[in-house]
């Protein structure tokens, strides 16, 4: 009792914002003291700050409900806009949680693969250390209100993501990470000229103060509003264009596939789950927060439309890829373009049932893709390759990994009551609230696509082994299988179950993002759409048209040759020719150009 | 036309010219470059802002967007340290990589990313040949 009591101040009382200082403060000080220590101790180190950070992390959610009113500290006691203050509302709340609960589980995973024994002092210091810069970067673009601020804790993320593409210093590594450092750099530089702009238009950064502004200028007559509004449009459409490059979104995503295939498995699960999550939330405050009428302005047409394609071309890809790590990545390329329906489907003061989904989808996609790319891993150690055609039978050698896989799979394809079904559900009835019916067939065709990569992984890994042995593939026969021990399934499993069964949560746990955001209703919401999803009628509307594209690509993939198999196939090497060229230096930038001036013209027209 | 909008256009003018050589430049190094002329024109345009408000303001210059440049320099010089150790690493590893194919019975590593394989087109960054010939 003494403790509650020495602690209550912080967690239900006045002094609850000071919370949020060693939620920053504590990655930080990791990232500056790990180089210190050493390769040794690093390990140590980040495992036990993200320990005390998941605590921090629960700490200020708890705080967060007892004020049920957004926490802010000024650091120093300096207000804005000349002060940093930092703000927790309830998808701060969340992504903290989030990235406290995922790095600590992949850091666990990793713990045996990065350790000096294993490793070598300088790729184990390396790692531990970029994986504190990944958290302090997160936990400083979660709790930033200032858009200056938040250009640092992008660049932090940034520098800290890219030299985890290249641990283990292959030449293509290298490649990937400096095509990911610098498409990256020319968004930071769009970003950056954005928020000069903002500052030239009303001489403050912060994100509430231009809000007040812009709600000012409403009121005004429009001859005189009008321009101020106009260039705050313009300066949104820079920092949007320059985020759309570091979230990666189809067809900005040049720098993507090579990046997350080619880096070691944990660190393309940090890659692949969190830091593309980083850009994306600064994409939501923005035109959240900070633009007042986003339901009135075109652009949501432009990102919804690119986020459609993503969805589409990126499970194409998948489904085609011929390595394991390659398919993942391809995966959460078309999970990115989930994400951005929220724009065009949002209502309302902050964002409705659509802004609901957009979340839910960050941290469903979040767990199943950290789960795929840790087992991806894992076949990759068991066999020394993850090249699927050669991996036929895998299923038989690591039956659990092979069930695993499916469960987060299932997520992805978003069965009920996975989160990838709420979240597609969430989006058809923010759609059918606002009566756009076209949006919801793409998400359905999106989550089939998705249930044949699935189909296609699951026919290879049970396939029977080559009846010759040319060891090339033959992994049922057991001979060269690098056996990984059982323990290291358990972080998988856990990310998995959680991201299958998130629809099961009491809906009473959604209304943690909904703290300060009015009118927003996530619980409401998610307990409307799970209340059709577990009847007998409701679920196997879901899992009918999953289960028969499941079984045309089991069968397909058995028949063998045939004029079908090799009308696809040309089929096939088109789209990926297409999506090739998509990926030339040339094409990304000159696409980057053109959609910063459609934004500007959707925004300000 | 003042002052502050005379830099204000050489500042758009230098994104521009830099944005050019970003997108179109042959070797890796050509488009680091360019990208610090974006830089380069974005501090310009703060400074025109700086200037712009200081004037409005009855001030020669408002200091908080100079604070800003600083501090967007010092990540712009990080931006830049990274980009060019990256470079040189993957000179050196690519210099080993060839003159270890040049020795006969070397094979491939099985856990490269074999990525052109399905890109066409793709020619990765690339002609890193021309940053340190």
């Amino acid at each position: 009792m003494t403790l509650l009591n020495a602690i209550d101040p912080w967690l239900a009382g006045p002094r609850s914002a000071e919370l949020l200082f060693p939620t920053l403060a504590l990655p930080v000080l990791g990232l500056l003291l790990a180089p210190l220590l050493g390769a040794r101790w690093a390990r140590l180190l980040a495992l036990a700050s993200l320990v005390v950070g998941l605590v921090l992390a629960l700490a200020c959610t708890a705080a967060l409900v007892a004020a049920d009113a957004p926490l802010v500290y000024a650091l120093g006691g300096w207000a804005a806009p000349l002060g940093v203050e930092l703000r927790l509302d309830g998808p701060a709340a969340l992504m903290l949680l989030l990235t406290a609960v995922l790095l600590l589980l992949i850091g666990l995973h990793a713990a045996g693969e990065f350790s000096v024994r294993a490793a070598g002092r300088r790729a184990t210091l390396a790692f531990w250390t970029l994986l504190l810069g990944v958290w302090a970067g997160l936990d400083g673009l979660f709790l930033g209100r200032d858009l200056f601020n938040l250009y640092v804790a992008i660049e932090v993320l940034t520098f800290s993501a890219v030299p985890m593409v290249c641990l283990k210093g292959h030449a293509a590594q290298f490649q990937a990470a400096f095509q990911y450092l610098l498409f990256a750099l020319l968004g930071s530089a769009l970003y950056l000229l954005g928020a000069g702009l903002m500052l030239g238009v009303h001489g403050t950064l912060d994100i509430a103060q231009i809000r007040v502004a812009l709600d000012a200028v409403a009121t005004h007559p429009p001859d005189i509003g009008g321009d101020a509004r106009a260039a705050t449009l313009a300066a949104v459409a820079l920092m949007s264009t320059g985020l759309l490059a570091k979230t990666a979104l189809m067809p900005l995503h040049l720098w993507l596939p090579p990046a997350h295939g080619g880096a070691p498995a944990p660190a393309s699960a940090v890659l692949s789950a969190l830091v593309v999550k980083g850009s994306f939330f600064l994409l939501f405050r923005l035109w959240l927060d900070l633009v007042p009428d986003l339901p009135q302005l075109h652009v949501g047409l432009l990102l919804g439309g690119l986020g459609v394609f993503a969805i589409l071309l990126g499970n194409l890809m998948a489904l085609m890829q011929a390595r394991l790590k390659l398919l993942v990545a391809y995966s959460t390329l078309a999970q990115i373009g989930y994400l951005f329906l929220l724009f065009p489907l949002a209502s309302g003061a902050s964002g409705g049932p659509a802004a609901t989904a957009a979340l839910i989808q960050v941290v469903s996609h979040a767990l199943a893709k950290a789960s795929l790319f840790l087992l991806a891993g894992r076949i990759l150690v068991a066999f020394g390759h993850d090249r699927l055609p050669a991996l036929d039978g895998f299923g038989r050698a690591m039956p659990a990994t092979l069930l695993v896989i499916l469960m987060a799979g299932l997520a992805l394809v978003g069965l009920p009551p996975s989160g990838g079904y709420l979240v597609k559900s969430l989006y058809a009835s923010a759609a059918a609230d606002l009566g756009a019916w076209w949006w919801p067939p793409a998400l359905e065709l999106g989550g089939l696509l998705s249930a044949a990569y699935l189909a296609r992984i699951l026919s290879i890994a049970l396939s029977p082994a080559p009846a010759s042995g040319t060891g090339t593939g033959a992994a049922a026969g057991g001979g060269h299988i690098l056996r990984a021990p059982i323990t290291g399934l358990a972080a998988p499993a856990l990310l998995a179950v959680c991201a299958l069964l998130l629809g099961l949560l009491p809906p009473a746990l959604f209304s943690v993002m909904d703290v300060a955001r009015p009118g927003m209703g996530s619980a409401t919401a998610v307990a409307g759409v799970m209340l059709s999803a577990l009847t007998p009628s409701g679920f196997w509307r879901s899992a009918g048209p999953v289960l028969t594209v499941a079984l045309v690509v089991v069968l397909f993939h058995s028949a063998g040759e045939s004029a079908w198999g090799r009308r696809i196939a040309s089929i096939g090497r088109g789209v990926a020719g297409f999506e090739g060229w998509l990926r030339q230096w040339r094409t990304a930038g000159a696409l980057l150009l053109l959609f910063l001036l459609i934004q500007v013209w959707t925004s300000i027209g | 036309m003042n002052e502050a909008q005379l830099y204000g256009v050489c500042g758009a003018g230098l994104v521009g010219i830099g944005l050019y050589g970003a997108i179109l430049g042959r070797s890796t190094l050509r488009r680091l470059l360019a990208f610090n002329l974006v830089g380069s024109g974005v501090f310009l345009i703060f400074g025109a802002i700086a200037r712009r408000g200081g004037l409005a303001g009855g001030a020669q210059s408002d200091p908080v967007p100079q604070a800003l440049v600083i501090t967007g320099l010092v990540v712009a010089f990080a931006a830049t340290a990274l980009a060019v150790a990256l470079l040189i690493r993957l000179a050196t590893v690519a210099h080993e990589a060839a003159s270890a194919a040049a020795t006969p019975g070397s094979t491939d590593d099985p856990s490269t990313p074999a990525t052109a394989s399905q890109g066409r087109g793709e020619r990765g960054p690339g002609h890193v040949g021309a940053g340190h010939s």
